[in-house]
């Protein structure tokens, strides 16, 4: 015993120095060959295997906690909000009656346009776990890995709107960046006009900014922006953000625009992962050169007027 | 022999602990002074019971760290090895340190870690605002005497049954 104390480290039959510049060697190439390439997938996939517990224990008392909020809840409160949810989901019948009279009508002019027809979206549920990544980057884990079928790029939306996308994928878990990152950047039009630009992500949960508008954009206060689905990411038409500030200086070429995010992007505990299946001339070349650069996070295909080069 | 089984219980939990500790989802404002609880526990373990902890256990460790917070592979390894590589190389001359001074080399060490979290950040373009690296460093100094005490009393506690035998 008092041989291995005097030892430092577990040696294997390497003195301190070696032993550090072997190592620090084998972190360098590791870093390097993760930001070049992403050759390094399953080293990934197998310490997040190993590290799923740890995460599931580190979500449990939350999960606990929203658990005893609903074993707790008392009757009245539960009669409350099964009312509440029956006359929202007679709201909601009442508005798809209408949505299938349009959606038939929509198909009938696309085919006589020539178009292609949009198919329906799969979506899937996913819960956020409680695990913090990074305080300054709008990241976060969902439950839902490449068993489930999840795969880089797809589209995360909540109730309310479009959330973010998926960066990357473990077997049981998948990362996803907030429309928020300072790095995100989505495509959208403006819903009453069709005025096409990119939103981008301020690092600010509450605000997201339009770079690319003139000061002669026609944009006002309370326009709903929804996505584009130009850059081949996102699906389109759902709802993004709405504008809620316009400064236009005379002095610059482009308005100072910030948009309020639609989706609850710190209050979503339960996401839907998307699948749009789309055909047809949607797919425009410069959409899978994006779809295969995963080193963008961005769901335009570049920062400026591109998407404007996709119109037909 | 079972005190030894112990210590080496109590390193285990206290740094699967620490990596818990680490991504606990804390209020957004709070998540920036999150201390750096991994390299706290994992210089503790090499300042006192170097035999079993070198930086084997800090390039392990900086791996998971890396994939529980989405880094670059490699980039927390490299950082708490640079961070435990004085540690093991100066420990019999830290080991006899008062805790002020003690404190004071703990501080730089999670400099030093930062640093190299800042630097390898910058220079793959995924830096943020300077202050998310250095609050980690302030309350890390904040906490390590207590992390020390808790420690210490650990590994006392553990160690009793073969100093009684």
């Amino acid at each position: 015993m008092s041989r291995r104390r005097e030892a430092v480290g577990p040696a294997w039959g390497l003195a301190l120095g070696p032993k550090f510049f072997l190592l620090a060697l084998i972190a360098a190439g590791l870093m390097i060959t993760d930001h070049r390439q992403q050759h390094l997938a399953a080293i990934r996939d197998a310490l997040s295997v190993v590290l799923f517990p740890l995460q599931a224990v580190v979500n449990l008392p939350f999960a606990t906690w929203h658990w005893a909020g609903d074993a707790t809840a008392t009757r009245q409160a539960l009669m409350d909000e099964l009312n509440q949810l029956r006359d929202d989901r007679l709201d909601l019948q009442v508005q798809l009656q209408r949505l299938a009279a349009l959606e038939a009508e929509n198909a009938r002019l696309r085919a006589m346009m020539g178009a292609s027809r949009q198919a329906a979206d799969r979506v899937l549920v996913a819960e956020i776990l409680a695990v913090d990544l990074d305080p300054f980057r709008h990241r976060f884990t969902v439950n839902k890995g490449t068993r489930h079928g999840v795969h880089v790029g797809q589209a995360l939306l909540d109730a309310n709107g479009v959330l973010g996308q998926v960066v990357r994928v473990q077997p049981l878990t998948a990362e996803a960046i907030m429309i928020s990152d300072a790095d995100h950047a989505l495509p959208v039009i403006v819903n009453r006009n069709g005025l096409r630009t990119i939103a981008m992500g301020t690092g600010d949960t509450e605000h997201l900014s339009l770079p690319f508008l003139p000061n002669s954009a026609d944009i006002d206060e309370g326009d709903l922006l929804v996505s584009s689905g130009l850059g081949g990411t996102f699906p389109s038409g759902y709802p993004v953000a709405t504008v809620r500030r316009v400064e236009r200086r005379p002095g610059e070429a482009f308005a100072q625009i910030s948009a309020e995010p639609a989706a609850g992007l710190l209050r979503a505990r339960e996401v839907l992962l998307v699948w749009s299946s789309r055909t047809g001339e949607e797919e425009a070349p410069a959409e899978q050169t994006e779809r295969a650069d995963p080193g963008t996070l961005a769901g335009a295909p570049g920062s400026g007027p591109s998407p404007d080069g996709q119109a037909p | 022999m079972t005190g030894q089984r112990s210590v080496m219980a109590a390193a285990l939990a206290s740094l699967v602990l620490a990596l818990a500790l680490a991504i606990v989802p804390l209020p957004a404002q709070a998540g920036a002074l999150r201390p750096d609880w991994v390299v706290l526990a994992l210089v503790f373990w090499c300042l006192t019971t170097p035999s079993r902890f070198g930086l084997g256990w800090a390039f392990i460790l900086g791996l998971l760290l890396d994939t529980l917070t989405g880094a670059l592979l490699g980039q927390h390894a490299l950082a708490l090895m640079l961070a435990s590589y004085p540690v093991l190389r100066f420990r019999l001359r830290l080991r006899v340190f008062p805790m002020l001074q003690l404190t004071i080399a703990v501080t730089l060490l999670l400099a030093l870690y930062q640093f190299t979290l800042f630097w390898i950040d910058g220079v793959t373009s995924r830096g943020m605002p300077a202050s998310a690296y250095w609050w980690p460093v302030v309350t890390g100094a904040l906490v390590w005497p207590l992390v020390f005490h808790i420690g210490e009393r650990a590994l006392r506690e553990s160690a009793r049954p073969q100093v009684g035998l």
